[in-house]
């Protein structure tokens, strides 16, 4: 499966991807370009990765999730350059009830944002772009 | 008598975004004397022009898992420094 893509993120793949007649509750995460970031208007945001590493990442979080609970996962980031309202990531997880579903699509999320070597740029709307660092500003973690 | 080259070992290192930028350079090979552990390719690569501006203790990975600062390198690993994560 692979995890990156640099097209835009197609919700209903994904979705079928983990549908089944046993599974139905579905939680959805989605991560899009916001247009601000520590007071400063953002206008676009260059996403960029340690492919290799990234897709065998994203792989045992997958794994990971789907062993702790009776769940399925479907799970996109997108890089490139993207503009405001563009969707960065999706989590997508299905289960017989709820409770799991929101559970292990809370864990997916974290973990990705933890563990998977991606990396923003952001370009603001004076001109000026610089690479984010979520450690530096810990509010947000 | 065995040469002192026979102990060295060679790895490929590899550089991303703000890490890449202040190196000048995405990739480089580094030999290092055994036994060598993360640390030693990272005090090696801080030693370069640009290096200083990377932190003491930087996140790496080995053969594309995350590793730590003590762990053993082997000749012909793929030793990343990653900059602060920033997915999502």
């Amino acid at each position: 499966m692979t995890f990156l893509t640099s097209d835009p993120v197609e919700l209903a793949p994904l979705l079928a991807s983990v549908q089944s007649p046993a599974r139905g509750g579905l939680s959805l995460f989605l991560g899009q370009v916001r247009d601000h970031h520590e007071g400063r208007a953002v206008v676009r945001l260059d996403y960029s990765a340690y492919g290799p590493m990234a897709e065998a990442e994203c792989a045992r979080i997958v794994a990971e999730a789907e062993q702790r609970w009776d769940v399925a996962v479907a799970l996109r980031h997108r890089l490139g350059s993207l503009a405001v309202g563009d969707t960065a990531v999706a989590v997508v997880v299905a289960s017989a009830h709820r409770a799991d579903a929101f559970a292990a699509c809370r864990h997916v999320i974290e973990e990705v944002k933890r563990r998977v070597p991606i990396w923003k740029r952001e370009h603001y709307a004076d001109g000026t772009l610089t690479w984010v660092d979520p450690t530096a500003t810990l509010q947000h973690v | 008598m065995p040469v002192a080259a026979s102990t060295d070992i060679t790895v490929r290192v590899l550089l991303f975004a703000s890490y890449a930028e202040s190196l000048g350079r995405e990739a480089l090979e580094v030999s290092l004397s055994q036994p060598a552990s993360i640390a030693d390719v990272v005090s090696h690569i801080r030693r370069l022009p640009g290096g200083a501006s990377l932190p003491p203790k930087p996140l790496c990975a080995r053969n594309l898992a995350h590793a730590g600062q003590d762990d053993r390198v082997a000749d012909g690993d793929e030793i990343a420094i990653l900059p602060p994560l920033a997915g999502g």
